[in-house]
């Protein structure tokens, strides 16, 4: 046994499924209650209180729900596409799942489950392949409107994947890397701005990384299917959109992803705009108030820039109405597409005139 | 660990390959092609090529082959049930290029595979491969780089002119509605 630990294949593949398996059960918890809290917050910008009858606060209501949905029964239509139809709620909640191994919640090691070089990349072949599940989803269903919600998703999900990739491309001059670690190394420190002006070596305190964030959180609104753009599944129009025939488990699945996917993607927000697990210490910095903290402060920063991007996910969602399909259209293509191109060539002669400078 | 790896991933390849060929029902075909690129992008990824490996599933698996099954469920293709003389003559080109295929396999297995040199340092294998592939992109093939992409742009400018051709002519012919 001693023989077997001290090879260092065998530790890392022990540590990564110990990582795995805690991000997997632990996200299970923090997605119920993240539907929690989006249930209270979207009750109160409504003036009304939310859950509020099982436990104290409405604090169980996650547990009810869980339980509801695994007693409901599991409807198939009777002329749906079995195999594909119970294939599609699971490629909703994989890609998600997968992305949480390149991502850094803390200081490496002991945080990151795998550092690849290419991890970004690796995020942006997940979310491409997150289309799947909506659009097998509705055409498994063999229900038109669920067939129209699907077409819609993936139109949509093709579109706004291009001014993605675009819009972290600026981040990727300025850091020269794509392993996700490296990008969050690239933002340690502070840096002077102007005269007495410090700010965190932060992404989005460069003022040419600010629009690329911009474009990145609007389509990251688009790649998750939430409102504004949760055309989807449109209920003016579309009754419940791709989730119209399923039930029970399997649409709680689908569920999961759509909150995995939020996660996901505010994840890599915080990573390549806010410094990721960077921030300063504090009362428990090593050296004052400005410098790094312990290990799990990283931890604690990471977390806390996540819950505030996942508020504002939620925020937004029970503040805007729902854009037109083709305003939609328009919008990812006429706007947001040709604004990341610009982005690419101010970022880049920006860089490249302050190296030449 | 590698070898077990490279078994698993070439065998789903081959299962997934031949099942987009038999497989009667279209969009599981679609489906098995998918599965075979991202077990393709696998095989990168052992190769060290990891570049290729995820532009491989975001470009096939997640880009071309979403647009492959938009097609597919727009044309609402049925199960295959031609009959008669087409099918026969289908059938026999069929294995006369599947016989011709397996021929030439058998050729080459008998070389013999020349493996090349053995280079285990493999260049900026440190940082990874994607610095290399765009420094070798933007200086040494810049040219067939930048050839490609006006090829592209071509190609993409020609379909706007014809969609757009042929939905102004369906507005004159329509009478109401708005132009372009």
């Amino acid at each position: 046994m001693a023989a077997l630990w001290s090879i260092p294949a065998v530790q890392a593949a022990t540590w990564a499924f110990v990582k795995a398996m805690i991000i997997l059960n632990g996200m299970l918890g923090v997605v119920s209650y993240l539907i929690y809290a989006e249930r209270k917050i979207c009750g109160h910008i409504q003036a009304r209180t939310g859950p509020n009858r099982v436990g104290p606060l409405g604090l169980l209501q996650p547990i009810a729900d869980v339980l509801k949905l695994l007693f409901k029964e599991e409807f198939v239509p009777a002329s749906a596409n079995k195999v594909i139809f119970f294939i599609a709620p699971i490629l909703a909640v994989f890609p998600a799942i997968v992305t949480f191994a390149v991502i850094p919640m803390g200081p490496p090691p002991m945080f990151v489950v795998t550092d690849i070089n290419v991890g970004l990349l690796l995020f942006l072949a997940m979310s491409s392949l997150g289309v799947y599940a909506i659009t097998l989803g509705g055409w498994a269903s063999n229900n038109k409107y669920a067939l129209l919600g699907g077409l819609r998703s993936s139109a949509q999900m093709i579109s706004y994947e291009l001014a993605m990739g675009l819009s972290t491309i600026p981040v990727l001059l300025k850091s020269g890397t794509l392993s996700l670690v490296g990008i969050v190394d690239r933002q340690a420190g502070w840096y002077q701005v102007i005269g007495p002006l410090w700010l965190p070596n932060w992404g989005i305190f460069h003022w040419y990384l600010v629009l690329p964030f911009v474009i990145f959180l609007i389509t990251a609104f688009a790649e998750t299917n939430r409102a504004p753009f949760d055309l989807p599944e449109a209920e003016g129009e579309l009754v419940a959109g791709f989730h119209t025939e399923y039930s029970s488990m399997k649409w709680a699945l689908f569920f999961l992803g759509e909150y995995m996917n939020m996660i996901v993607i505010s994840s890599i927000a915080v990573t390549l705009f806010f410094g990721g697990w960077h921030g300063p210490g504090l009362f428990f910095g090593t050296n004052g108030w400005l410098s790094e903290g312990p290990p799990w402060m990283g931890l604690v920063w990471y977390l806390v820039k996540l819950g505030a991007l996942m508020f504002f996910f939620i925020w937004v969602r029970w503040t805007f109405p729902r854009l037109r399909y083709d305003q939609l259209m328009g919008f990812g293509w006429k706007v947001l597409l040709p604004a990341s191109i610009v982005n690419v060539l101010i970022a880049a002669l920006w860089l490249y005139a302050r190296e030449v400078m | 660990m590698l070898a077990a790896l490279f078994v698993g991933f070439a065998a789903l390849l081959v299962v997934t390959s031949l099942m987009v060929v038999l497989h009667k029902n279209p969009v599981t075909s679609a489906l098995f092609l998918v599965l075979a690129f991202c077990s393709l992008a696998g095989i990168y990824l052992l190769l060290r090529a990891e570049f290729l490996g995820m532009v491989q599933i975001v470009v096939y698996a997640g880009a071309i082959m979403v647009l492959f099954l938009f097609v597919i469920m727009y044309l609402n293709l049925q199960h295959d049930v031609e009959t008669g003389l087409q099918i026969a003559v289908r059938r026999g080109i069929g294995w006369f290029v599947g016989v011709l295929m397996l021929l030439t396999g058998a050729a080459l297995l008998k070389r013999g595979w020349a493996l090349g040199p053995a280079n285990e340092v493999l260049p900026g294998a440190e940082q990874g491969n994607v610095a290399a592939i765009g420094r070798v992109l933007y200086s040494r093939y810049l040219f067939p780089f930048e050839i490609t992409s006006i090829l592209l742009l071509v190609a993409m400018i020609g379909v706007i002119v014809i969609a757009r051709g042929r939905s102004r002519a369906h507005a004159a012919g329509g009478g109401a509605g708005g132009g372009a």
